[in-house]
């Protein structure tokens, strides 16, 4: 028995701020004043709150820690775990009122929250399978095994309603339906954890926060199908995720909930992990399977679908993480507990990555149709340095952007594709007046140009030109029709691309052209970048009246562009200015502008 | 993939050449073994160079176009020699909108090399990357193992110095 828990978070986003050395200080700390038969440390997955890292909890009391760093490890031990007096200027301060704490469920940031996928991570330590279990961990598979037919599996799961939480939002029910009617003598359960999209992490929080869900998950699956071997196909970039990954299958396999005959009922199954090299395009269903048979991952043409022959051409189902992560769920708890949640049509909650230009950059997962503002005004604490918020980017490189005028529409599968956006695996970027939506389209479709594997010419080609036509109307040289041109050639691509990345690649610029329109006007028109980003239509220019004459621009200028004498105003040459701005970083008057 | 064909001369030792031996002749049966076969000789030279290639195309009886073929469809895999020091700047969309573009611009400046090369002393080399996960310290670099966050133009030169 131990008289007090800490909880610290092993994610990446702490990690990344040094909580391993936390954890070590806080082990020497313990150690000295022989305190280690008394208090547990237990290294967990992540909480969310990344942005304010690294974070720890200290139970029973469920003092909240932010931001702790090596050092505070004395004070907290001597202070808090001997006198029980909590170190207040470590707390999170969203957690303290005046005088008293009050717990993290009942801060902004959690409050509005429904964790389902989510459920363990930052609760429980994920290397350790007991700890998943007492959190009800492999009931739904031995429900399954022990109360109901492959069928009633399948059965559950499409009355849940649940849809992909990966992209597309096809019916998972409908899927494992698909692939249970195929007859193979080998079939196989697949989980893409190849989160390729830049700025989501949630498939990622969940691997390293509670990956017993995911393997159970998918052992059900198995069962339903009628399959006895998985992969889940990672990123070679989430080492902490692959590692607990490694340990979860080793456990299971311990415990023989994976393997030969899981709960003496004749049923066989067993996990592989297979590694993704980089390549986005590899979060396609057909392109990952033939990257998981060791080849150049490019996608097949569908039909036939992978439900009748996938990976190595046999019936295979393909599922997200985080839909992995409800299904346990769904079972425990039922298909009506699961429907009640969200919206008609869209059920469960959605993980969403909230990052960019917003206060908390966190992790949060909600009911499905949350308005948009109470995610990012109320859960991500509003815009920083008073800037207008401007846009929401959802769902990456194939998704769009939510202007402010729709802040008030509840988000579903429905209300984004209605918006030009898409859920796709949740990445949700928030953009203030700073950002050019233009340069924002550009920046997306040289992430598609880079990414498209080249098998089909509409996105090969169709793509790079399309960048192309960014550049022109960024550098100045765009044209009103080039407006139209570009809008003819995203359809053009969109309805001739081989998969979904060329499909959805031109949605960044349509739902640019689409809210955002005068801001592309202003490029072609005005040969202005209202947002002061594209350079070749900026200028800098020296304010006269803030000017002193210190010469420090002149020297740092790495061209000679500007020119003036001692306690003289200074003056830019922009023939030979370069745009660089070291001016503007080493103006100690802010004399210097982007105009 | 911005990869080029490297021109700094391969410096593959006996000893590499007998571990990338030893992998060969373990997964050569196995099907679709290729990439893991890559990933682990590209732990042993840092790099995978034409030389390596060809030994992984005739050890695996695999043709060598069809290696050349996925090395370069994947961005874990170079055909460039990486730096002592690898720096990577994050270029997700999270860090993107946070400035990471400047990081890059500036490195590349200080550095004097573009995106994907390599200084010519061998210290530094500089690479562009897709979302490492840490989008709440954006943004982001890495250099080898490290992580640094939240970080500006100005950061840099003190960053660059520790090294």
């Amino acid at each position: 028995m131990y008289r007090s828990h800490i909880l610290i978070c092993g994610g990446t986003g702490c990690t990344s701020s040094g909580s391993g050395a936390v954890i070590e200080a806080l082990e020497a700390e313990l150690k000295k004043n022989a305190l280690e038969e008394e208090i547990k440390i237990i290294k967990t997955g992540c909480f969310g709150l990344c942005a304010i890292g690294p974070i720890m909890i200290v139970y029973p009391e469920g003092c909240f820690y932010s931001e702790v760093k090596p050092e505070d490890m004395e004070e907290i031990v001597n202070e808090h775990l001997i006198k029980g007096r909590p170190v207040k200027r470590l707390l999170y301060k969203e957690t303290v009122e005046g005088d008293s704490i009050k717990s993290l469920n009942h801060t902004d940031f959690y409050r509005k929250q429904m964790r389902v996928a989510l459920r363990n991570c930052g609760v429980i330590n994920p290397e350790s399978i007991d700890e998943y279990i007492a959190y009800d961990g492999y009931a739904a598979l031995a429900k399954c095994l022990d109360e109901y037919t492959p069928q009633q599996v399948i059965d559950i799961v499409l009355d849940s309603g649940l849809r992909g939480r990966g992209g597309a939002g096809f019916p998972t029910g409908l899927k494992w339906k698909f692939a249970a009617a195929n007859q193979a003598d080998q079939k196989y359960v697949c989980c893409n954890a190849d989160e390729g999209d830049p700025g989501a992490f949630m498939d990622r929080s969940i691997l390293e926060g509670d990956p017993h869900a995911v393997l159970e998950a998918m052992a059900i699956a198995g069962y339903a199908i009628g399959a006895n071997q998985g992969y889940i196909y990672i990123r070679a970039e989430y080492p902490i995720a692959v590692e607990r990954l490694e340990i979860a299958i080793k456990q299971a396999r311990e415990y023989g909930l994976l393997g030969k005959n899981i709960f003496g009922k004749g049923f066989d199954f067993d996990i592989g992990i297979r590694l993704g090299a980089g390549a986005f395009v590899c979060g396609e269903e057909t392109a990952l399977m033939t990257s998981i048979e060791g080849k150049r991952g490019e996608p097949r043409p569908r039909p036939p679908f992978p439900a009748l022959k996938g990976l190595f051409q046999k019936p295979t189902i393909l599922n997200n993480v985080e839909t992995y992560a409800n299904i346990a769920q769904i079972i425990n708890n039922g298909a009506e507990w699961f429907k009640s949640i969200g919206n008609e049509g869209s059920h469960g909650t959605k993980v969403f990555a909230l990052g960019g230009k917003i206060n908390n950059t966190v992790l949060v997962e909600v009911p499905i149709g949350t308005p948009l503002r109470t995610v990012i005004e109320e859960i991500g604490g509003g815009i920083p340095n008073g800037k207008k918020f401007k846009a929401a980017q959802i769902g990456g490189p194939s998704g769009g952007c939510i202007p402010s005028e729709h802040l008030d529409v509840a988000i579903d599968y429905n209300t984004l594709i209605e918006l030009g956006a898409m859920m796709g695996s949740g990445g949700l970027i928030v953009m203030d007046e700073d950002n050019c939506m233009v340069d924002i389209a550009k920046f997306f479709l040289e992430f598609t140009v880079d990414e498209s594997c080249g098998k089909c010419t509409p996105c090969r080609i169709g793509t790079k030109r399309l960048y192309e036509m960014l550049e022109k109307i960024t550098s100045g040289n765009g044209t009103l029709e080039d407006l139209d041109e570009m809008e003819k050639l995203c359809y053009y691509i969109k309805n001739n691309s081989l998969c979904g990345l060329g499909q959805t690649a031109p949605n960044p610029v349509l739902s640019t052209l689409r809210h955002f329109r005068d801001e592309y006007v202003a490029h072609v028109v005005d040969k202005k970048c209202p947002s002061g980003v594209c350079k070749d239509l900026l200028s800098y220019v020296i304010i006269a009246d803030k000017c002193k004459g210190c010469t420090a621009c002149a020297r740092k200028c790495p061209v000679g562009a500007i020119s003036g004498a001692v306690k003289q105003v200074h003056s830019i040459d922009t023939a030979k200015c370069i745009k660089c701005g070291a001016c503007i970083e080493t103006c100690k008057f802010g004399a210097i502008v982007k105009m | 993939m911005k990869n080029k064909l490297e021109t700094l001369p391969f410096k593959g030792t006996p000893e590499q050449k007998e571990q990338l031996c030893a992998i060969i002749e373990e997964y050569k049966d196995v099907p679709g073994a290729l990439v893991q076969v890559l990933k682990k000789a590209q732990e042993i030279y840092g790099y995978l160079p034409l030389e390596v290639q060809i030994d992984v195309a005739e050890g695996l009886n695999v043709p060598l176009e069809e290696v050349y073929g996925v090395v370069t469809f994947y961005s874990l895999f170079s055909i460039n020699p990486k730096g002592d020091y690898r720096i990577s700047v994050c270029l997700g969309t999270a860090c993107y909108v946070k400035g990471a573009g400047d990081l890059y611009d500036s490195l590349q400046q200080k550095l004097g090399i573009s995106g994907g090369g390599c200084t010519p002393d061998g210290k530094f080399s500089l690479e562009a990357c897709r979302c490492v996960g840490a989008c709440g310290l954006a943004p982001v670099i890495t250099i080898n193992e490290d992580v640094y966050g939240r970080l500006t133009v100005k950061d840099l030169d003190d960053i660059l110095a520790k090294y």
